[in-house]
């Protein structure tokens, strides 16, 4: 897959600093009833990189973000972020922290256009209570009015202008995931879980995606943790590479080190790559 | 005992729900319907062909009522259900709150709203049981019995149809998943007909017992919104759940009017039931044997 | 006047967030709270009044409240009669007890302890949803039957819970003619669908509907289920026990428990899924609706049943009444789930492009 522009975008941003440890992952370990999806992962994830989780289906990879996000609660070990420790974590609370996701088969809020799903990623700024707010008066107007300027600058980036006001249902599949990916940035996350986003998607909406993911990471500085399977992407665009195979880490280094680590050839890259 | 008659409006529930996943609000309305069906059907076919009421009338009056309870079910699954498949619990329950609406009306239009008697020969006495252990004995109807023993006779019925007969295994299928069954080439609507006739037999039953019992009135159908808690308890997907929580809601109700019903002024059998559903939605909405709700993410 | 959005350019957010962005349409809808206002007193005579416009007026706002339960939030309710009771008989026991209470503040405060017993009952849909919380409601409903009937301190004591209020006023006007309790009714049920709407649009909307479509999806982005799913039975119960508070006042004058029965419930429910689920103009047509279909039947089918030949009593009709009603669920529930709100704006959108076709 030819990336160009955006493996000279990615050669640009090599040349910045990428910062410290925000995300520590420490012997995590997950099961189901008697399945075991992950045994005692570990890895870093450094302020302002791009860091991409691959391995084989089944391996572990949604389990783990839903760890770090707090839908799952692992059995074992804790979570680093910006210097606190949590053991269990939920979905709201991470929220709060600036843990922001999208997922595998889309969550978006299909009774709502495009601009109410995105707006609802700005609930947790909008603090004006039930009262103002029916009376729709003052404070609670220059709220949803303040707010709904900060989406449509998301709506500008992701070029949503023309779906606005269309049902979210109705859209073809490329654009929900770009939907999904604007309610997650309304949030102003500064960690921004992505699963599988580019799934599904054919070549041209495979380029605008990694476009866009690079662009956040670049003029916003967000972190991105993102799961993917097209290894050209993966090569391309991101910072670190962590490997998961069978719920264990394989591999975990830079693009290039991980594509000539054997472990991690057997299990997954095969040869030729 | 009014338990027993909770357990089987509560069975009608349990069949419909474990085979459709369709929550049947209209069981009481079909409950009422039946009766009414018999009741009136007992009346005119003496008159309409001549015979002396008896047995063989009154039996002959079941089968009707029976073919016409199968009509029913048919034209249920065939105007109504087949167009809702794919919607979502909340649409479903209200289409049956629909049906409920549609067929009360229509059975009292058809078959009148007097309040009718059913006569299927049970008798009525009363009889004294374990007068050794208790002082005087426990006072035990007859009729009751003899409706346990219908009952009974009703639900082994079933289980051994659901258990033995592959009918029943395309039905256990059916219940777990409606895609894998329509896939492996189960007649998806054809199912839905039979646990559709099969809770109107049921219905039938219960309507039978009860109007045989109380006599056959509108009441009838609020009495299907008592039977609710009953699966609550036992379990919207078991068929001993419902049976149980028959028997544990109506005796509880009878003892609750009389140890806690003074304190609170009485009459508080309206919703006993339903406060000890509530409970047991917060603390095992399961029930006592259902199977437990899993949300996945 | 043909029906255009074109050459109506937004300039501002403010404007494109407007409840009727369409010039046509705000116009329409002021000059019909212009007519509603000061032309049906005039014209419309006192049976219709009573018997078809305040009752919809109340019922509308009562479904307005069931809808933001059940149609944007999500959270299935067959208890909304109790409420509504419980919203009257507040309002009844400070109006009788406490001397000089104002019928506004009455009803408001009935309003406000409908919300409490509203929430408490909505605990259960933090544990269960679908069927099981639609048994807790009627769990509510039951309790509230009981409680109105046996707890003589709730209604002043009377002996089978019926009341009674009369010489109704507001800060000097007495509402003693139809007109008076219609205009009274009118302007309490716009302020307060106003203010409805305006959540309704708003961020706590939002939440709502978010709550609806996926749970696990809005407590990712931080949005609460349980305080969205309480607040949701809050705002729901306020309204229905206003709207209580006035069907008990206003448009029966003596009532007792049952005119809140389980039967209103799911008259409530049925307005709204007719009228359509997550729209406030749905609730005000499904209350048209299911104020009016009574009345035309007893005109027409007396009428049609001559035409067949046959008596129809009217214990008939009631179970005619039963049966159409039943059908025209089940056929809204399959032709159009989102109800006559849906059909409305389908409606509006072909009269926008007419005369052409697309």
């Amino acid at each position: 897959m030819n990336l160009t522009d955006t493996a000279f975008i990615a050669s640009q941003r090599a040349q910045r600093p990428v910062g410290e440890v925000i995300l520590d992952v420490r012997n995590i370990s997950l099961s189901f009833g008697g399945v075991k999806a992950l045994t005692d992962i570990s890895f870093d994830v450094r302020e302002g990189e791009v860091r991409a989780i691959i391995g084989p289906n089944g391996a572990g990879k949604s389990s783990m973000l839903n760890c770090i996000n707090g839908v799952y609660s692992p059995q074992q070990g804790e979570i680093t972020f910006r210097g606190k420790t949590f053991k269990q974590m939920n979905p709201g609370q991470a929220a709060r922290l600036g843990i922001a996701r999208t997922f595998q088969n889309l969550a978006l809020f299909k009774g709502m256009s495009v601009l109410d799903n995105i707006m609802t990623g700005r609930n947790l700024r909008m603090k004006s209570n039930l009262l103002l707010q029916a009376l729709r008066l003052g404070p609670a107007e220059r709220e949803e009015i303040r707010n709904r300027q900060f989406v449509e600058h998301i709506i500008d980036f992701l070029q949503l202008q023309q779906h606005r006001k269309v049902p979210v249902g109705l859209l073809p599949y490329g654009l929900q995931k770009r939907v999904d990916l604007a309610r997650a940035l309304a949030l102003e996350p500064q960690v921004l879980l992505l699963d599988e986003p580019m799934a599904g998607m054919n070549l041209e909406e495979k380029q605008d995606m990694c476009r866009y993911v690079l662009d956040v990471n670049d003029e916003f500085g967000t972190t991105v943790v993102l799961i993917e399977h097209d290894m050209g992407v993966v090569m391309d665009i991101s910072d670190r590479v962590v490997v998961l195979d069978y719920g264990k880490k394989i591999g975990d280094g830079t693009p290039s080190q991980v594509a000539r680590d054997p472990e991690v050839i057997k299990a997954y890259l095969g040869t030729g790559h | 005992m009014a338990g027993m008659l909770y357990s089987l409006i509560g069975l009608g529930f349990v069949l419909i729900f474990k085979a459709s996943g369709v929550f049947n609000f209209a069981q009481g309305a079909l409950v009422l319907f039946a009766a009414l069906a018999l009741a009136r059907l007992a009346e005119w076919i003496p008159k309409w062909s001549g015979m002396s009421p008896g047995a063989l009338s009154t039996t002959l009056a079941f089968i009707a009522a029976a073919a016409i309870m199968f009509l029913l079910a048919w034209l249920i699954e065939r105007l109504v259900l087949r167009h809702l498949v794919n919607q979502d619990a909340a649409t479903l329950v209200m289409a049956t709150l629909g049906v409920a609406y549609f067929i009360d009306g229509m059975g009292q239009a058809i078959f009148g709203s007097d309040i009718y008697k059913i006569d299927i020969g049970m008798p009525k006495d009363p009889i004294f049981v374990l007068a050794d252990y208790f002082q005087g004995g426990i006072l035990v109807n007859k009729e009751d019995l003899y409706a346990a023993l219908i009952a009974t006779a009703l639900v082994t019925a079933l289980s051994l149809f659901f258990q033995l007969t592959s009918t029943g295994r395309a039905l256990r299928a059916v219940a777990d998943d409606h895609q894998a069954a329509q896939s492996i080439g189960i007649p998806l609507d054809r199912i839905w007909v039979i646990v559709w006739c099969v809770a109107g037999v049921v219905a039938l039953v219960a309507g039978m017992i009860w109007g045989s019992k109380l006599g056959v009135q509108f009441s009838l159908s609020i009495v299907a919104l008592r039977a609710l808690p009953v699966v609550i308890l036992g379990g919207l997907t078991s068929v001993p759940g419902a049976i149980l929580g028959g028997l544990i809601i109506g005796v509880g109700e009878k003892l609750s009017e009389v140890y806690v019903g003074p304190f609170l002024g009485g009459g508080i059998e309206i919703w006993f039931a339903y406060a000890l559903a509530v409970a047991f939605l917060l603390i095992r909405p399961q029930g006592l044997f259902g199977e437990k709700i899993i949300n996945r993410v | 006047m043909i029906y255009r959005d074109s050459g109506h350019m937004v300039t501002s957010y403010r404007a494109d967030q407007q409840i009727f962005p369409v010039l046509q349409d705000r116009w329409a809808v002021l000059g019909l709270i212009g007519f509603a206002i000061a032309g049906v007193p005039l014209l419309a005579d006192e049976y219709v009044l009573r018997a078809v416009l305040i009752p919809f007026l109340i019922l509308s706002l009562a479904a307005v409240g069931v809808n933001i339960l059940v149609g944007y939030c999500g959270q299935i309710s067959l208890g909304s009669g109790a409420f509504m009771a419980v919203g009257a008989y507040a309002a009844y026991n400070l109006f009788v007890r406490v001397p000089g209470m104002p019928l506004v503040v009455a009803l408001l405060a009935g309003g406000l302890v409908s919300t409490l017993v509203g929430v408490f009952f909505g605990i259960p849909s933090l544990r269960v949803r679908g069927l099981y919380l639609a048994v807790a409601t009627l769990a509510a409903q039951f309790f509230c039957d009981w409680a109105f009937l046996r707890i003589k301190w709730l209604t002043n004591n009377s002996i089978s819970g019926s009341v009674t209020v009369s010489n109704l006023e507001v800060a000097g006007w007495h509402l003693n003619s139809a007109a008076d309790n219609y205009l009274f009714c009118l302007a309490v049920v716009l302020v307060l669908c106003l203010g409805a709407k305006n959540l309704v649009r708003g961020a706590v909307g939002r939440e709502w509907m978010a709550i609806r479509d996926m749970d696990v999806a809005a407590s990712v982005i931080g949005i609460q289920p349980t305080s969205v799913k309480l607040s949701a039975f809050a705002v729901s119960s306020f309204l229905i026990g206003v709207a209580g508070g006035l069907w008990a006042f206003v448009h029966l004058g003596s009532w007792e428990p049952s005119a809140f029965s389980i039967d209103r419930s799911l008259q409530l429910l049925f307005m709204v899924i007719i009228g359509g689920l997550g729209s406030i103009m749905g609730s005000f047509f499904g209350a048209a609706f299911i104020v009016l279909l009574p009345l035309l039947l007893s005109r027409t089918l007396p009428a049609a049943s001559g035409l067949f030949g046959f008596e129809l009593s009217t214990a008939a009709n009631s179970h005619a009444e039963s049966m159409i009603f039943g059908a025209l669920i089940v056929w809204f529930l399959i032709v159009e789930p989102h109800g006559l709100a849906r059909l409305w704006s389908l409606g509006k959108r072909r009269l926008m492009l007419w005369p052409f076709a697309h």
